[in-house]
C-alpha cells in the first residue's frame, strides 16, 4: 500500500512535468496550427534562465590570496561574489542561495521575448506550409538554440540547487498514519506539483474566463469569421505563443534543481511531450493535462520492483506500450477531436 | 529500354554514371592541397551515401507517395543489420544469405507494424510507428541483449559456428570471394582515386533499387499511392479500400530499409543499437524533405548532403583552419579562425541546424527546388522571354503530412 | 533534372573503371606497404577519435587537449612534460622515429555507429596509424573491433567495463584506464574499514552490458567481506527522473545505496537520491551511505553539492604527488588553466606510450608495436608503477579511492583521495570468469595490407 502511495506521488510529480510541457505545445498547435518541435528546446533555455541568474547572482570579483596555493603552487585567487559584498555575507549568500525561485521572475518575461521573437521572426511565416516543414524548420531550430546554449555553457550538466530551505524531505507516511520513513517525498518535488497545479489552473482560467481567452477560443475555433469580426486575432495568437513560451520556461526553471539542467535535455522530453500531446489528443487542452499525468503515474508504477519482476523491461517501454493501446482503442487520443492532423 | 519512357532512360542513365563515377567526382581536390579536406572518396563515406540513398529512397516511396509520414524507419535498418550479423555469425562472411534475410525479416516487420500503424492517420500513424520503433530500440538497447549484444553491439565472436566457412574463406565480409574491404586505389597526378569493392557492391543494389522505385513511380500502383496522398477520403468514396495500397507501401519501404541496414553490416560486421534511435529514423525524414519528399532523385542528394556534413564538417579542427589561412597576417588569420571556430569540428551540429532551416524557409520543395530554380534562372538569363515567372510562382506543394 | 548528356565514350570510360575495379580487388593499394598507412613522407598521422558532440562532449574536449599536449611534447615543442619522468628514455622528443608528429580529429557521437564511421574516415582518408581516446565502453569495443580488422593499433579512452579487456579483448587493442572489476576490488577494503562489515547494499544499475558488469563486480567483492545485497534494479539508460527507483530504497532495509550509473545517469541519479535525504537518514542503526563505483570529475561537477561524502574509485587524480603526475599537471595547467581530468590522463599517457614503443621496436608496424607494449613495465606517466599485462593488454596498477570533498577550496579539489590501493589487490587472472573466461582471447595481431 505504502508503495503504491510512493509511485502515485512520484506520477503526479512527473506527471506535472509531462502536463506543462504538453499544455504548452497543445496552445500552440491550437492556436496556430503548427508542430513546434522546438518546445523542448524552450523547456530547456527556461531551465538556464535558472542557471544564469545563477551565474549572474554570482558574479565576483577576483582577490589574491597569497596564504594559499592553487593547484600550480602559484597564489590562489579568491572569487568573491560582489552580491556577497554589497549585501554582506549572510543576506548576499541567501540571494544566491534563492537563484532558482526569483528565476521564474527573470524567466517570465525572457521567455515571453524569445516566444515573441520566435512567432514574429519565423513561425509566422510557417503557417501556411505543410506541417512536415513546419516540423523541420522547427527542428533546426531547436539544434542551433541547443548548439548555441553549448558552445556558452559546455555540454556537461550544470547543478542548480533550490534554496537550502526546501533541502530534505517530508515524512508523508506518519502524517497519514504509516510507520516512520515508509512515504519520504522530497519537499522540492511537492513544491513543484503544486507550481504546475496553479499554472495548469492559470491558464485555464485565463482562457475561460477573460475576454482575451475567450477570444482566443473563438479564434481557434474559426479564425476566419474572429477576423471578419474586425479582431486582430493574429495578434493574440502571437501572444499565445509567448505565453506557451513562458509556460515550457517556468517548467524548465523550477525543474532545474530536480535534474542538473543540460543542453540536450530538451531533446530527451520532446519525444515524450509528443508521445504525451498525441495520447491526450492534437489540440485538446484538458486531454494533454490529464495524459501527462496518467503517464506519468503509469511510468512510475512500470519502475516498482515487483512490476518489473513480473514482465522484464517493461519500463523500458511502458509509454509507448501505453501511447500504441491507447491510440488503437481511441483512434484520436482521450480527447481529440475529429479532422484534427489526421489526413 | 527496361520498360522505361526515351526521358527516363535517359535520366537512369545519367545516374547510372553519377554513381559509378563517384569516386572520380568526389575527390576534386588533389591530394596534399588544402582543400582535399573536402573530398569524399573514400571507401567508407562512399558507402554510406549509397546506403543511405537506398533507405531514403525507400522511405521516399512511403512519405513521398502516400503522404504516410513514419517516424520508425530506423527500427528495419536495424533488423537488416542484426540479421546479417546474425547470418555471418551462424554461415560464414559471405554476405548473400544475410541479405536475403535482412529483406525477408524486415518485410515481415514492416507488415506487422505497418498493419497496427496504418489503422490510423496523420500524426496519430507517426506517433504509432515511433513508438514501436522506440520500444524496438529499448528492448534492443538492454533486455534483449542476448540476441543484440545491447551497447557493444552485435558482431562476430572467434567462437561463433559459421558452418559455411571453409578453410581459408575470407574473413571479412565479402561476396562470393569479392571481399568488401578491399580496394584498388590509382594514383593520378596528384589525385588519388579509390575504387573500392564495396562501394560499387552497395552503388550496383543502389541503382537496381533506384531502377525499381522509378518503375514503382510510374507505375498505376504509384498513381494509386499519389492518389491516396491527394485525397485518401475520396479514393474510400469510390468504393476502394485504400489499406492494402498503403500497407504494401509501408511494407516495400520497409525492405529498402531492411537492406540498407543490411549492407551497413556487409561493408562493416558491426550492428549497434543506435541504429534503431528516433534520431535516425528522424534523418531518413530530414534526408528527404531536405532533398525534396516526391521527387526521385532529391532524398539521395538529402542523403548525401547530411552524411557529408556528419563525415567532413565534424573532422575540421582548428589546426586545419589555421593550415587554411596560414597565408594571411597572424591577427586576420587568428579573427578568421575565431569566428568560423563555432561552426566547425564540434560545432558541425550548429552549422547542420542552420543549414536545415535556410532550405527549409527558402527552398519549400528542398534541394531539388534549389536545383531546378538555378536551372530557371540560367535559361532565363539565356532567353529573356522564357518562362521567367515561374521562379515566382512555382506550384505550392501538397502538405504532406497535414 | 540535369542539363548533362550522356555520351558512348563516357559510358565506356566508366565501364573500364568498373573493370578494373572489379578485377584487381586483391592489389588493395597502389603502394606496396607491409601494413595499414605506413608512413612514408617526413610525418606520422595519429588519430583522435573523441566524443565530441553529445553529453560526453566536455569529456571528449578534455581529452583531445591532453592528446595535443603529447603531441606537442612528442615533437619537442612546449617543457616535454612526462618525457622528462617517464622511466623509457626512447623518446627523444624529435617525433616518433624521426618523423613529425601530425593528428586528425574525429566525432564518436558516443555512439559505436558513428565511432567506427570516423575512425574509418581517419583511417582510410587521412592514413592515420593508430585511433586513440574515447569515451564509452560500447564505443571502445566496437572500434577496437574495426582496428582490428583494418591492421592499426588502438588505444582506448575513457572506457570502464571488464570486456574492452575480456571477452572482447583484441590483438591490435590496447587499456590503460582501469575497469569495473577493479574498481570494486580496490573499493572493498576501504568500505570494510569505513563502513563496516555488516551493511545491506541496494544497487540501481544502468541496464546495459557496462551497468551489468560493474554491478556483478560490486556485488562479488562487497559479499566477499560479509556485505548482503538487498536488491538489484535495473534502470534504463533513457530514465532522467530516478524518483520512481529510488523512494523505495529506504522502505527496503538497506542502509546503503550503490549506484552503478555513469555520465548524466550517475548525476541525476545521485542528485535524486541526495533530494530524498537519504543521505540524512539513519536504518539500522547506521548512517545511510551512497557509493558510486565509477567517478569522474565531469559527473562530480554536474552533481554539484550532492557529491559531499560519497565514496568511488578514480583511475588517476590530478593531486596524486608523484614526479609524473606532477610534471603532467604543470604542463597541462599551465597550458589550459586548469588540471586535467582522469580521462585526459590516459589518453595523454596512452599517446606517449605508443610513440615510446614503436621507438623501441624501431617501427610503426602495429604487431611490432604491440610486442613491445605487451608485458611492458614503466613509470612516470602520473599512475606510478605500471605494467601492460601480455596476455589480455590490461594496464595493472594502483587504484584510488576517492570521496567528495566536505569544504573544497576551488573548483578542482571536489574530490579528495582516501587511499591508494596497491596493485596487487587489483590483480586477477586473464582468464576471470568475468573476463571472458578461458574462452576469450586476443587472436592474432593484424597488421592490415
Amino acid at each position: 500500500m505504502d508503495a503504491i502511495i510512493l509511485q502515485i506521488l512520484n506520477g503526479l510529480d512527473k506527471g506535472s512535468a509531462y502536463a506543462l510541457i504538453a499544455l504548452g505545445l497543445t496552445l500552440i498547435f491550437g492556436t496556430l496550427g503548427v508542430v513546434n518541435f522546438a518546445h523542448g528546446a524552450l523547456f530547456m533555455l527556461g531551465s538556464f534562465c535558472a542557471v544564469t541568474l545563477q551565474r549572474l547572482l554570482s558574479l565576483s570579483f577576483t582577490v589574491v590570496d597569497p596564504t594559499k596555493k592553487d593547484f600550480l603552487g602559484n597564489p590562489l585567487k579568491v572569487d568573491t561574489p560582489y552580491v556577497v559584498d554589497w549585501f554582506g555575507d549572510a543576506a548576499g549568500n541567501a540571494i544566491i542561495n534563492w537563484s532558482v525561485p526569483l528565476a521564474i521572475l527573470f524567466a517570465i518575461p525572457v521567455m515571453l521575448f524569445i516566444g515573441y521573437a520566435m512567432e514574429r521572426g519565423l513561425i509566422k511565416h510557417f503557417y501556411k506550409r505543410p506541417h512536415a516543414d513546419q516540423i523541420l524548420v522547427t527542428f533546426g531550430l531547436a539544434i542551433v538554440i541547443q548548439e548555441i546554449v553549448k558552445y556558452f555553457y559546455g555540454a556537461n550538466p550544470i547543478p542548480t540547487p533550490a534554496p537550502a530551505a526546501f533541502k530534505g524531505s517530508l515524512d508523508f507516511g506518519v502524517m497519514i498514519g504509516f510507520a516512520e520513513n515508509t512515504i519520504i517525498y522530497p519537499y522540492w518535488r511537492l513544491i513543484y506539483f503544486v507550481f504546475s497545479a496553479v499554472i495548469v489552473s492559470a491558464v485555464f482560467a485565463f482562457l475561460r474566463f477573460t475576454t482575451f481567452g475567450m477570444v482566443v477560443r473563438a479564434g481557434m475555433a474559426d479564425r476566419e469569421t474572429v477576423g471578419l469580426l474586425g479582431i486582430n486575432i493574429d495578434k493574440r495568437f502571437t501572444i499565445m505563443f509567448g505565453m506557451a513560451a513562458a509556460v515550457a520556461g517556468l517548467a524548465g526553471v523550477m525543474y532545474a534543481p530536480i535534474n542538473s539542467p543540460n543542453y540536450h535535455m530538451g531533446m530527451d522530453f520532446l519525444v515524450l511531450s509528443f508521445v504525451v500531446v498525441v495520447v491526450g489528443g492534437m489540440g485538446s487542452l484538458p486531454g494533454a493535462v490529464l495524459a501527462g499525468f496518467l503517464l506519468g503515474i503509469l511510468e512510475s508504477f512500470a519502475s516498482m520492483n515487483e512490476v518489473k519482476s513480473l514482465i522484464p523491461g517493461i519500463d523500458q517501454i511502458i509509454i509507448y506500450l501505453v501511447a500504441i493501446i491507447i491510440l488503437l482503442t481511441r483512434p484520436r487520443g482521450l480527447m481529440g477531436r475529429k479532422g484534427v492532423m489526421e489526413e | 529500354m527496361l520498360g522505361l519512357s526515351k526521358k527516363d532512360t535517359t535520366f537512369l542513365l545519367i545516374v547510372m554514371f553519377l554513381t559509378l563515377a563517384t569516386p572520380i567526382l568526389l575527390q576534386p581536390f588533389p591530394e596534399g592541397s588544402g582543400l582535399a579536406q573536402f573530398n569524399a572518396g573514400y571507401p567508407d563515406l562512399m558507402q554510406r551515401f549509397a546506403i543511405y540513398g537506398i533507405f531514403a529512397i525507400g522511405f521516399n516511396i512511403l512519405f513521398g507517395l502516400t503522404g504516410y509520414l513514419s517516424f520508425g524507419h530506423a527500427a528495419f535498418l536495424g533488423v537488416g543489420s542484426y540479421s546479417v550479423v546474425w547470418m555471418y555469425k551462424l554461415l560464414s562472411y559471405n554476405v548473400l544469405p544475410g541479405l536475403i534475410l535482412a529483406v525477408i525479416m524486415s518485410a515481415l516487420f514492416a507488415l506487422l507494424i505497418g498493419y497496427v500503424s496504418l489503422r490510423r492517420s496523420g500524426i496519430y500513424f507517426s506517433i504509432l510507428t515511433l513508438a514501436m520503433a522506440q520500444m524496438s530500440f529499448n528492448l534492443a538497447y538492454s533486455v534483449l541483449t542476448p540476441l543484440t549484444n545491447g551497447e557493444t553491439g552485435l558482431q562476430v565472436y572467434g567462437d561463433d559456428p559459421q558452418v559455411l566457412m571453409g578453410e581459408g574463406g575470407p574473413t571479412s565480409p565479402h561476396f562470393f570471394g569479392i571481399v568488401m574491404n578491399e580496394a584498388t586505389k590509382v594514383d593520378f597526378a596528384g589525385w588519388q582515386f579509390t575504387f573500392s569493392n564495396g562501394y560499387y557492391f552497395c552503388a550496383i543494389i543502389a541503382i537496381i533499387v533506384f531502377y525499381i522505385s522509378l518503375r514503382i513511380f510510374r507505375s498505376p500502383f504509384g498513381l494509386m499511392l499519389r492518389a491516396i496522398k491527394t485525397n485518401q477520403t475520396r479514393m474510400s468514396y469510390t468504393g476502394l479500400n485504400t489499406r492494402p495500397y498503403t500497407l504494401a507501401a509501408f511494407v516495400i519501404s520497409g525492405m529498402y530499409a531492411g537492406l540498407a541496414g543490411g549492407l551497413l553490416a556487409a561493408m562493416d560486421p558491426l550492428a549497434g543499437a543506435e541504429r534503431m534511435q528516433w534520431t535516425a529514423s528522424g534523418e531518413v525524414v530530414l534526408m528527404t524533405i531536405l532533398g525534396g519528399a516526391g521527387t526521385l532523385m532529391g532524398p539521395v542528394l538529402g542523403a548525401g548532403f547530411i552524411k557529408y556534413f556528419e563525415n567532413i564538417f565534424s573532422k575540421i579542427n582548428d589546426n586545419v583552419l589555421h593550415g587554411w589561412f596560414a597565408v594571411l597576417p597572424d591577427g586576420l588569420e587568428d579573427t578568421i579562425v575565431f569566428l568560423m571556430h563555432p561552426f566547425i569540428g564540434k560545432g558541425w551540429h550548429l552549422t547542420l541546424g542552420l543549414l536545415f532551416m535556410l532550405v527549409v524557409i527558402f527552398l519549400p520543395g528542398g534541394l531539388i527546388e534549389g536545383g531546378q530554380r538555378l536551372r530557371n534562372w540560367i535559361k532565363r538569363d539565356k532567353e529573356p522571354k522564357g518562362p521567367s515567372k515561374d521562379t515566382e510562382h512555382h506550384p505550392k506543394p501538397k502538405p504532406h503530412v497535414a | 533534372m540535369t542539363k548533362l548528356t550522356i555520351s558512348r565514350r563516357g559510358l565506356i570510360k566508366t565501364g573500364a573503371f568498373v573493370g578494373a575495379g572489379l578485377a584487381m580487388p586483391t592489389i588493395f593499394t597502389s603502394r606496396a606497404n607491409a601494413f595499414t598507412n605506413a608512413p612514408m613522407g617526413s610525418t606520422v598521422t595519429l588519430g583522435f577519435n573523441v566524443p565530441q558532440t553529445g553529453p560526453y562532449a566536455d569529456e571528449g574536449a578534455d581529452e583531445l587537449l591532453a592528446q595535443k599536449l603529447a603531441v606537442e611534447h612528442l615533437n619537442g615543442e612546449g617543457d616535454g612534460g612526462c618525457l622528462n619522468t617517464f622511466t623509457s628514455k626512447a623518446l627523444k622528443g624529435n617525433g616518433i622515429l624521426g618523423k613529425k608528429v601530425e593528428f586528425v580529429t574525429g566525432d564518436t557521437q558516443t555512439k559505436s555507429d558513428a565511432a567506427r564511421a570516423s575512425a574509418r574516415s581517419m583511417i582510410e582518408k587521412d592514413g592515420a596509424i593508430m585511433i586513440n581516446g574515447g569515451s564509452s565502453s560500447g564505443v571502445a569495443v566496437a572500434v577496437q573491433g574495426l582496428c582490428q580488422e583494418a591492421g592499426v593499433i588502438f588505444m582506448a579512452g575513457l572506457t570502464h567495463s571488464n570486456d574492452t579487456t575480456g571477452k572482447d579483448r583484441k590483438a591490435n587493442g590496447f587499456r590503460h584506464f582501469f575497469n569495473a572489476y577493479m574498481s570494486a576490488a580496490a573499493l572493498a577494503p576501504i568500505l570494510a574499514k569505513e563502513l563496516g562489515t555488516d551493511r545491506n547494499a541496494y544497487h540501481l544499475t544502468a541496464d546495459y552490458t557496462w551497468g551489468w558488469t560493474q554491478q556483478e563486480s560490486m556485488q562479488a567483492a562487497t559479499e566477499a567481506m560479509g556485505w548482503k545485497t538487498v536488491n538489484n534494479v535495473l534502470t534504463p539508460l533513457a530514465t532522467t527522473d530516478f524518483s520512481s527507483y529510488i523512494a523505495p530504497v529506504i522502505n527496503a532495509g538497506a542502509d546503503v545505496l550503490v549506484l552503478n550509473h555513469y555520465g548524466g545517469n550517475m548525476v541525476n541519479s545521485l542528485t535524486n537520491a541526495v533530494q530524498f535525504g537519504l543521505l540524512d537518514k539513519m536504518v539500522n542503526g547506521k548512517d545511510f551511505k551512497i557509493i558510486v563505483p565509477l567517478y569522474s570529475e565531469l559527473m562530480a561537477a554536474g552533481a554539484g553539492d550532492n557529491i559531499k561524502g560519497v565514496l568511488g574509485s578514480m583511475n588517476y587524480n590530478w593531486q596524486l604527488q608523484n614526479e609524473g603526475s606532477k610534471a603532467f599537471v604543470k604542463s597541462f595547467g599551465e597550458k589550459y588553466g586548469r588540471p586535467p581530468s582522469n580521462s585526459a590522463q590516459t589518453c595523454y599517457a596512452q599517446v606517449l606510450l605508443y610513440a615510446d614503443a614503436c621507438e623501441r621496436a624501431g617501427t610503426f608496424n602495429p604487431c611490432g608495436v604491440a610486442e613491445a607494449l605487451e608485458g611492458f613495465e614503466f613509470d612516470g606517466l602520473g599512475n606510478g608503477k605500471t605494467m601492460y599485462r601480455k596476455e589480455d593488454h590490461q594496464c595493472f596498477k594502483d587504484v584510488l579511492v576517492v570521496r567528495g570533498a566536505q569544504n573544497p577550496t576551488t573548483a578542482y579539489d571536489t574530490l579528495e583521495i582516501v587511499e591508494v590501493t596497491p596493485v596487487d589487490h587489483v590483480t586477477y587472472p586473464p582468464n576471470h570468469p568475468m573476463f571472458g573466461g578461458d574462452d576469450a582471447s586476443l587472436g592474432t595481431c593484424n597488421a592490415g595490407a
